[in-house]
């Protein structure tokens, strides 16, 4: 039996259920990726209808082959351009039943084309839940191309669909109301042939008492009631980020330190074996362990995009964030990172504007992260009186409130500096469809946050494990001649009778780290960091706490020789112990408590976020930017509040 | 008078838009001369708007609605 491979696309309006259509047509047997050269999402997908081999793309929501968006100039030249990759063979044009007159424009204009198409009625379950009937043969015969009925959510319909595809015979169609269509008032015209056809092919009318879509929205969008809701959310949100995702993450932990020791157990040592466990192997943990945070994160997402109440967080957040040059769609992603950058950008492909979307990565790693806590929770003990300010709030829980409100001060500030140099994505109009509420599609869902799961570990997953890789060879390798010495010296000090091995293990880790190449560079960079306040130990950390914040706290126990990096309260203590050169006053003081609080608020130390900015953005442009833009604003913040502080202080 | 200057729940007729390029988004929505329009509701900042065309409920900024010309419908003879 010969089969014949057929390219097909699907193009649809949003809200249409393109892509419930899409999961009931090719099942599981879906590929993800990016259209080339641009981050919209490429849904491919493939399925057989008869003796055809159908490879199946979902072309991004739009409502006209005039596009006013990257995501809708992709659809529209995959069906306009013949040389496009995408071009297919024959188009299967969806359009909500209770929608048709929007929906018909789209599909008049894809016919005028000449594509070979097939007009697919969705949702006819909410058709008939109204008192409107449609005549599907008549709509054929107006429109020249065979109509089918579906409900992509039962799903029915999909047998005769496949059978449709099966058996089209790819004509051309002919768009009998083609000569009507002038260029100049197009748009009008065609809605004068649009309410002809419905004219002839429909009857009924809307139901006019107030519908379940409008009762709920008089509460969620309620001047009041609507804005508490939605807080509500966000606190949920981040909870969920925060503290629920942290019980995968603790399995995930022990689930990579158990295979790290079998690891030791079945490998014999070497150097090959040490970058095996404590290079690629820490550096996949390292990556696996945000999957709980992401998947919790598109899970709300999703819920708020398929019930449609994601076009009323649109609807009552636009005003307040478009003084910063952000829109609606934006404080979803922003509260996220409040937990975690690297989710929150994932999700900002939610943002269909493009230079919306650009801002928003841009700016939302200045949000205060869960990874600056440790940082921040050491660095406030450390210098932060214990006192309360009248006696009622206490000063280190204000600092803990004010790094928090920095970033988001920051991002905001940000994102209204920035956004004055990103050029426009088309005219700024914004017409949103607010659409019926609806149950949502549980196994869509599931797909969707395995497909982003997927995307996160293939792509960003490789940038991070080899970035993670080189920093742990850095910091574990230095000049042989010193680690020699090194081995030889404390050989000789854990012969001597009564020797505390363990310490003496903990100050040779300490030396060791010195005297590696980060060691070496931490060293090197002193002159230009003494000016902030910091000495080569903290050089150390800053250039190790580039792979994660958290990482601060581990590198300072392992300098100070603390066994646990968990331990701290006796990290604290040790460097409250430290005094400066010929003096008795603290080294680590309050103006360099400052400044560390601020260069860790403000500089890019984490290389997963910018390893999603590269695979969100498709380019190195941007991350990079992050990196000196931010870096830099931490390095100078740093500088001046260590000079005022010591002012005030000194 | 323009959408802008509607109350809510108040209907009016489209006839014309001040603004081309929004004119032609706004017919492509569906949002087209002739047909009646509402304002079904306001967001909580005031801004932006919820309009109803036929059975579509669109989100629209106050400054786009002060492009759509209307007309009131005639008191009943």
């Amino acid at each position: 039996m010969a089969t014949e491979g057929l390219k097909v696309a699907l193009i649809g309006n949003p809200n249409s259920g393109k892509s419930s259509l899409f999961n009931a047509l090719t099942g599981m047997n879906q590929k993800v990726g990016n259209f080339p050269g641009i981050t919209v999402d490429r849904k491919v997908g493939v399925f057989s209808a008869g003796k055809r081999k159908v490879h199946l793309v979902d072309l991004p929501g739009t409502y006209s082959l005039e596009p006013r968006s990257l995501d809708e100039r992709v659809a529209a030249e995959a069906i306009t351009l013949t040389k496009h990759p995408e071009h297919p063979n024959l188009t299967l044009i969806v359009v909500d039943a209770t929608h048709l007159k929007l929906g018909l424009y789209l599909a008049l204009q894809v016919i005028e084309t000449g594509m070979p198409s097939i007009l697919v009625l969705n949702m006819m379950d909410q058709l008939a839940a109204s008192k409107i009937t449609i005549n599907i043969p008549a709509i054929a015969s107006e429109l020249g191309i065979p109509v089918l009925a579906t409900n992509a959510r039962k799903p029915e319909g999909i047998a005769a669909l496949r059978d449709a595809i099966a058996h089209h015979d790819l004509a051309r169609p002919t768009a009998k109301w083609a000569a009507t269509i002038t260029a100049n008032q197009g748009s009008l015209e065609r809605h004068t042939v649009i309410r002809d056809i419905l004219a002839k092919t429909t009857a009924g009318t809307e139901p006019t008492k107030r519908t379940v879509t409008q009762r709920l929205d008089d509460i969620l969008t309620h001047r009041i009631w609507g804005l508490v809701i939605f807080f509500a959310l966000l606190v949920v949100v981040f909870q969920s980020i925060f503290s629920w995702a942290s019980y995968p993450m603790e399995w995930i932990e022990m689930g990579f330190s158990s295979g790290a020791e079998l690891w030791h157990r079945i490998l014999p040592p070497s150097f090959l074996t040490s970058l095996w466990i404590e290079g690629i192997w820490a550096g996949l943990g390292g990556v696996v362990i945000f999957i709980p945070q992401i998947a919790f994160l598109f899970l709300f997402i999703a819920l708020m995009e398929d019930t449609g109440y994601m076009a009323r967080v649109s609807f009552i957040t636009d005003k307040a964030l478009r003084k910063f040059g952000l829109q609606g769609r934006s404080v979803v992603p922003l509260m996220g990172a409040v937990a975690c950058a690297v989710p929150a950008i994932l999700a900002t492909r939610t943002i269909s504007n493009w230079k919306e979307r650009l801002l928003t990565i841009l700016v939302l790693p200045f949000m205060t992260c869960s990874a600056r806590l440790p940082v921040y929770v050491l660095l406030i003990a450390l210098v932060i009186p214990q006192g309360h300010f009248l006696g009622i709030v206490g000063y280190q829980g204000m600092a803990m409130l004010g790094m928090y409100m920095l970033g988001t001060v920051t991002a905001l500030g940000a994102a209204w500096v920035v956004s004055k140099f990103i050029a426009n994505d088309g005219p700024n109009h914004f017409i949103m469809e607010m659409p019926v509420y609806r149950a949502p599609r549980w196994s869509n869902i599931a797909i969707d946050i395995a497909r982003k799961v997927t995307m996160f570990v293939t792509h960003a997953g490789k940038i991070i494990v080899v970035i993670s890789v080189f920093l742990w060879l850095g910091a574990s390798f230095g000049p042989s001649e010193r680690f020699e010495k090194i081995d030889r010296d404390y050989a000789t000090l854990a012969a001597a009778p009564q020797a505390d091995t363990v310490a003496l293990a903990r100050l040779k880790s300490a030396d060791q780290l010195e005297n590696s190449y980060i060691g070496i560079l931490g060293h090197a960079i002193e002159p230009a960091i003494a000016p902030l306040g910091y000495d080569w130990k903290i050089g150390i950390a800053l250039i190790t706490s580039f792979a994660a914040r958290e990482v601060f706290v581990g590198t300072m126990a392992t300098i100070y020789a603390v066994g646990d990096s968990e331990d701290v309260t006796t990290i604290r203590q040790k460097m409250q112990a430290r005094t400066k050169p010929n003096s008795t006053a603290p080294l680590y003081d309050l103006p360099f408590g400052l400044s560390l609080l601020v260069f860790y608020a403000f500089a890019m130390q984490c290389v997963s976020t910018i390893a999603v900015v590269k695979s969100e953005t498709g380019t190195w442009k941007w991350p990079i930017l992050q990196l000196f833009g931010m870096t830099g604003l931490a390095f100078v913040s740093a500088w001046v509040v260590y000079r005022v502080a010591q002012f005030f202080v000194g | 008078m323009t959408v802008k200057d509607l109350k809510i729940g108040q209907e009016a007729q489209i006839f014309a838009f001040s603004d081309k390029a929004l004119g032609h988004h706004l017919v492509e929505m569906g949002v087209v001369p002739g047909e009646t329009i509402t304002i079904e509701r306001i967001a909580p900042m005031g801004d932006p708007i919820a309009i109803r065309v036929s059975n579509l409920l669109l989100c629209i900024r106050k400054q786009e609605a002060s492009a759509i010309l209307v007309q009131l419908p005639s008191p009943a003879h």
